[in-house]
């Protein structure tokens, strides 16, 4: 329980990697989750081989929407965007190292949600049930 | 471990709500603050239920045998109690419905489409909860109404001047809340109704947040419809009252269709039942309704005015504590205006951290926009972490909470 707000997770809070927005961005993306006010946008420049070559986030929300955020920021650059198909909520919830009951798990895959939206489109987000 | 206040010996109240016994984490019990939510339950309401289930459970209105007359007794018999719980002229002014919300769609829906056309205005408020604003946003979006809204000043009160100017509109509905559910402002209801009434509006009430809280007199406060819900009240969920004034709700049209409606039925029409059974479809939540009646009664016997003082005593005193916490705000008038909720935010920490840290020691606070978006962007805000007290709160409490805010305060300083 305790490790919700361990140090990792409130130093990305406090300091977060690549935020910020990108001028120009080729994939540049907005959501909210407006049960509470958590709101991240994701914007990502993509080289010819569709690889991430750089990143940021901004918005504002808990410290859980907030550091999912920024730790993913710090994965992606890098990978392709195959490669970010391929990401799960199990991803997202290692990078974290913590558990979350499905009212904290939104806060926690907003990132996600706005990364693969942006650069797949809304299909390729499907709510899990749990 | 808790004090009793001037109004109320909390130790015995507590002693009657099983839950507060509980802990929530091993070797941290629970403290509630999040009753503008929905409220405990006190062990005569779960009994009743329990009761009604374990020896006379049948259909009510339908049957003969001895059961269906001992649960149709029961279940009249709440009404009435309920009835007079806010001093109804009748029972047939007292209709079940599952929540204020359904009770607020009756009078938009029934009443609304019978009385109301193109371009008539519906004045509202910018403190509306949800309920009390989607309803006639559905309604507006089918016969074209014209929605107007009392703002809110920055002290969290309803600008009365510039209601004063809004009437020259000639609204055809005023419909607001009695108490705000986040930021706790009583409304001068009375006031407003007669000023209403003045200029030829209708007046309808979302008391959700009162009735549990305070005495209510639907005759004193002239109103034309009322709405509540049991579960903030000490009842259950699923069941809820619209009152109505009689005479309007003969003339409006049923809301939904089917049994217990209707008086008689051919194959292509039917004659509706007399009030209040004329806006009951179907079977009811029967144990609801008597849980509800155990409620009013439980409420009774401790007192509506014990209770509002006591929960005066603990809004004061929590209001004077949660100033004292840097970086803190707290939204809404004084304590003198207000009931038993406090919204507030603590300078950079969103309020789901808040209320995830105060749940580490037990204390339940709602954190969101608590059904209230569009005063949260009065506010401009996105969200507020919102304690809400009842009359099984203490000052102990109050100062636990105080800590625990100290302690979200370190963890992200």
């Amino acid at each position: 329980m305790d490790d919700m707000y361990r140090e990792v997770i409130l130093d990305h809070y406090k300091n977060p990697r690549r935020r910020g927005t990108l001028d120009p961005a080729d994939i540049s993306y907005e959501d909210d989750n407006p049960l509470c006010g958590d709101r991240i946008r994701i914007d990502l420049q993509i080289d010819a081989e569709e690889r991430i070559i750089d990143a940021a986030f901004s918005g504002q929300g808990c410290a859980i929407s907030q550091a999912s955020a920024s730790m993913l920021m710090e994965e992606i650059v890098g990978k392709s965007l195959s490669d970010v198909k391929k990401l799960s909520k199990d991803y997202i919830l290692d990078l974290l190292g913590i558990e979350l009951g499905p009212v904290r798990l939104k806060c926690a895959l907003l990132s996600l949600k706005v990364l693969k939206v942006g650069a797949y489109g809304v299909q390729e987000w499907v709510e899990e049930p749990d | 471990m808790t004090t009793a206040t001037l109004a109320l010996d909390i130790s015995k109240i507590r002693a009657d709500f099983p839950i507060l016994q509980r802990e929530v984490h091993p070797g941290v019990p629970l403290i509630y603050m999040d009753s503008a939510a929905t409220s405990q339950k006190p062990s005569a309401v779960i009994e009743a239920m329990n009761d009604y289930y374990r020896s006379s459970n049948a259909n009510v209105h339908r049957g003969i045998h001895t059961l269906a007359e001992e649960a149709t007794a029961s279940y009249e018999d709440a009404r009435v109690r309920i009835g007079k719980f806010v001093n109804a002229r009748s029972h047939r002014e007292v209709i079940y419905t599952r929540n204020t919300t359904e009770a607020l769609n009756i009078v938009t829906q029934s009443w609304g489409r019978a009385n109301l056309s193109a371009d008539d205005v519906v004045l509202l408020t910018e403190m509306e909860h949800h309920s009390n604003l989607v309803p006639w946003q559905m309604l507006a979006g089918e016969i074209g109404l014209r929605l107007e809204f009392i703002p809110v000043t920055d002290e969290g009160l309803l600008d009365l001047d510039e209601f004063a100017n809004l009437l020259a509109l000639k609204p055809k509905v005023v419909a607001f809340t009695h108490v705000s559910n986040v930021l706790g402002t009583i409304n001068p209801v009375a006031e407003i109704t007669a000023r209403a009434h003045a200029a030829g509006a209708l007046v309808v009430i979302d008391g959700a947040q009162a009735v549990p809280h305070m005495p209510v007199d639907v005759q004193e406060l002239d109103i034309d419809f009322y709405a509540f819900s049991g579960h903030k009240m000490c009842g259950p969920t699923g069941i809820g009252i619209l009152w109505g004034r009689e005479v309007l709700l003969e003339a409006m049209p049923p809301f939904l269709g089917g049994g217990d409606m209707i008086k008689r039925v051919r194959l292509r029409e039917f004659v509706t039942n007399s009030l209040p059974h004329k806006f009951e479809a179907g079977t009811p939540a029967i144990a609801e309704c008597i849980g509800l009646g155990a409620a009013v009664d439980y409420l009774s016997a401790v007192g509506m005015d014990a209770i509002q003082a006591h929960e005066h005593e603990i809004i004061s005193y929590a209001l004077e504590r949660l100033e004292e916490v840097p970086g803190l705000t707290v939204f809404g008038p004084s304590a003198s205006e207000k009931g038993g909720a406090a919204a507030f935010t603590i300078d950079g920490v969103h309020p789901h951290d808040v209320a995830q840290i105060l749940d580490r020691r037990g204390i339940a606070v709602r954190a969101g926009h608590h059904c209230a978006m569009p005063l949260h962007e009065r506010f401009e805000l996105v969200a507020t972490a919102r304690a809400s007290f009842y009359m099984y709160n203490s000052t102990d409490e109050v100062d636990q909470l105080v800590e625990g805010l100290y302690e979200v305060k370190e963890l992200f300083a």
